[in-house]
């Protein structure tokens, strides 16, 4: 059975052209004018782009299914446009072996609605200790690996980490932040968590690793990838060290580049994350950074929570905000970047990042394995929590109406998602 | 006014008037019998998440002097972490019937999200180091008694020394102080200051020496022992040397100068000498006022409108 996507705009990153889309067995099977095929999906009026790669997603499972499950988290994935999430290590048992590892996998495959690639830790446990196996996962096919939730916070560690990890194909990504400093810490520090009498959480603390990673990537000729970045001294930092020539990329959340630590005044733990919310000087510098290229993607830190575990006092109430399903939107509406930027941003850069470029990030090509996004970027919507697919209602965005929606998603030649519905 | 969460909460005026209401909660705190009808068949619970004496008793006093139904429970916080949420414990005590709840929380902004979860006043005993408004009201309403200052504090000089950084009192005292006209300075080492004071209506010292001659109000904080372990100060010894009150520095107050602490006071530390033989301690009053200062905040609160009686 063929499949055509019907007069929408194609952006990739050989420009833009408006045509139809046949899509047989899994690959882009033709490009063109006037196409038809055995099942049509309407694009007139919307965007058609390689499907996007989210470098940052959590999906609980194992240990954590309250939260989110493969199943429900790809199905966010999938609505949010996303056709492979690198699914962060930190769940219990650790993703550090091959049997957690081919687990995720296998759970990914099974719900059918997005790649699931599980990122390895980089040490056992998370626990900042012993290197994890890096080869042995690499053989099955890890190509990302990240303590995230913790920082690295041995210098001598992460070195040796950064030597093994030469020759192997695969990525290290950092959580930056000094423990040391962040002891107890609920919110960004400064005028605002001094006046509600929250313990602050420096900026320097995150600075202090991305500066002793970029010298630990000029020191061993590693590269490394900086998650999450928060402060417009991050992004400095990382503009420097790009402008010398070094190995390093980084990413930005959408809340970060959205909401800053004076939501915190609602003492909404909804407004909890790590790194934390900062502010309107660090937004616009991660909006330039994302303008210039010096943070290379957007990525959402989906990090799914029940109700109840929110539901306590700041201090005790663990950190995260879902994003899957939001992301594109305020990628969209916030940024002021012209489609082609947003969209690689979204989708080919991540994909490089995480060594996906042969199955995700387009072009929209013949013989192109068919992961493709459809979305219409002037639809309107409000964003409403008990609607969302995720499994947790953590968002902070809720009542929060948005321009751009995402229509279809088409996962391996399979339309996952049509007209704003998923299909499984 | 449904909650006292903050003194930001109140202006001026709203200060004012509640330390007016406050002087007819001492006259019937000095008759034979001090308790009247006003609050008859209300219902406050006292949820204390976090010790403490002297406010739970002062609370629980304050209720009952204004006829209204108390409990008291003091909870443990891991017996609240035992899979209950602290929005399942709130709506659980909220279905017995609750017309306020007065919260004692180690964390900030705990009455905050209890207002979002009940209909009931919530008032705000201490949480974390954000605000404790009642202790404001009846720092206020001690020295506008002992410095006869009805009208406001226009030109008043306080210090308020130490422990500010972890300080819900002092958040508190700050605002409530500069609202009512006083200059308020902040005595402390920077390790012992917020973050940023950026818009704080204060100014800052670490001279205690070049103050103590000069103010009107000596407000000490307590200092806690565990401080040290975090590197915020060398060592107790040295802080009492810079920002204790010691006989030398006692020596060298005003006689009318008060000295304030909100309690418990760590003898031999923030105050090293006997507070009862300066001549402006008010310590003990600021305990005794702070019963009549909470009954007219409950009868603020939840009076409707009744006569006092």
């Amino acid at each position: 059975m063929t499949l055509v996507i019907k007069g929408g705009r194609v952006i990739d990153r050989d420009g833009e052209r408006v045509v139809d889309v046949v899509i047989d067995n899994g690959v882009i099977a033709e490009v063109g004018t006037n196409l038809s095929g055995d099942r049509m999906l309407d694009a007139i009026g919307c965007i058609v782009s390689p499907g996007f790669v989210d470098l940052h997603t959590h999906l609980r499972e194992p240990g954590r299914e309250e939260a989110e499950t493969v199943e429900t988290g790809s199905r966010a994935a999938a609505l949010g446009g996303y056709t492979a999430v690198v699914a962060m290590p930190n769940t219990e048992p650790t993703q550090d072996s091959i049997a957690v590892v081919n687990l995720v996998r296998s759970l990914g495959e099974r719900a059918g609605l997005v790649e699931v690639m599980p990122a390895g830790a980089i040490t056992i446990e998370r626990a900042g200790k012993q290197l994890a196996p890096f080869a042995e996962l690499a053989s099955a096919g890890v190509t990302l690996f990240t303590d995230d939730g913790n920082g690295v916070q041995d210098p001598l560690l992460m070195r040796r980490a950064m030597e093994y990890s030469l020759g192997l194909g695969i990525t290290l990504a950092q959580h930056c932040e000094v423990s040391r400093l962040t002891d107890g810490a609920v919110m960004n520090e400064g005028s605002c968590c001094s006046h509600l009498g929250l313990p602050g959480w420096p900026s320097i603390a995150e600075e202090l690793m991305v500066f002793r990673d970029i010298e630990l990537a000029r020191l061993t000729g590693a590269g490394i990838h900086l998650l999450h970045l928060s402060t417009s001294r991050s992004v400095e930092l990382v503009r420097a060290a790009k402008a010398e020539g070094l190995t390093v990329t980084a990413e930005a959340t959408p809340h970060h580049f959205t909401l800053t630590d004076e939501t915190l005044r609602s003492f909404d733990s909804v407004f909890k994350v790590n790194p934390p919310l900062r502010t309107m000087a660090d937004i616009e510098a991660i909006k330039v950074g994302l303008r210039d290229g010096t943070i290379d993607a957007i990525a959402t830190d989906h990090a799914p929570h029940p109700q109840e575990s929110k539901e306590q006092p700041l201090d005790q109430a663990p950190p995260g905000m879902l994003g899957l399903e939001t992301a594109l939107s305020l990628a969209l509406g916030e940024l002021d970047l012209d489609l082609l930027q947003t969209i690689a941003l979204l989708s080919w850069k991540p994909a490089a990042i995480a060594r996906l470029g042969a199955r995700h990030g387009g072009p929209i090509a013949v013989g192109r394995p068919a992961n493709v996004t459809v979305f219409d970027p002037d639809l309107s919507w409000t964003v409403k929590p008990s609607l969302l697919a995720s499994k947790s209602r953590n968002t902070p965005y809720a009542g929060r109406t948005m321009r751009g929606k995402v229509r279809h998603t088409i996962f391996n030649g399979d339309a996952v998602v049509v007209d704003g519905t998923a299909q499984r | 006014m449904k909650h006292l969460r903050s003194i930001e909460e109140l202006d001026a005026a709203g200060i004012l008037s509640l330390l007016e209401l406050t002087d007819h909660m001492v006259e019937i705190n000095a008759r034979p019998i001090p308790k009247v009808p006003a609050l008859r068949g209300k219902n406050v619970v006292n949820i204390f998440f976090e010790d403490s004496t002297r406010t739970r008793l002062s609370f629980e006093t304050a209720a009952k002097r204004l006829s209204a139904d108390v409990m008291t429970f003091s909870v443990g916080t891991s017996s609240v972490n035992k899979g209950e949420s602290l929005r399942d414990t709130i709506e659980t005590v909220q279905a017995m019937g609750v017309d306020a709840f007065v919260i004692r929380h180690k964390s900030s902004g705990v009455p905050w999200q209890i207002s979002n979860w009940t209909d009931a006043s919530v008032i705000n005993a201490g949480d974390g180091w954000h605000q404790h408004p009642t202790q404001a009201l009846l720092d206020c309403y001690t020295i506008r008694q002992a410095l006869g200052r009805k009208g406001g504090f226009e030109g008043l000089r306080i210090a308020i020394v130490g422990d500010i950084k972890h300080s819900r009192v002092a958040r508190s005292d700050v605002q409530a102080f500069a609202a009512l006209g006083a200059h308020v300075t902040l005595v402390a080492p920077p390790t012992l200051l917020p973050p940023s004071i950026a818009g704080w209506p204060v100014e800052t010292s670490q001279d205690l020496d070049s103050l103590v001659g000069k103010v009107d109000v000596l407000y000490l904080l307590r200092m806690q022992r565990e401080r040290m372990s975090e590197a915020l100060i060398p060592s107790l010894r040295e802080y009492t040397d810079r920002f204790g009150l010691t006989a030398d520095r006692a020596r060298r107050l005003g006689d009318s100068t008060l000295v304030m602490h909100p309690g418990p006071m760590n003898r031999g530390v923030e105050i090293a000498v006997d507070p009862s033989e300066l001549p402006g301690n008010v310590i003990i009053q600021q305990v005794a006022n702070g019963v009549a200062v909470r009954m007219a905040v409950l009868f603020q609160l939840l009076g409707q409108g009744d006569s006092l009686a």
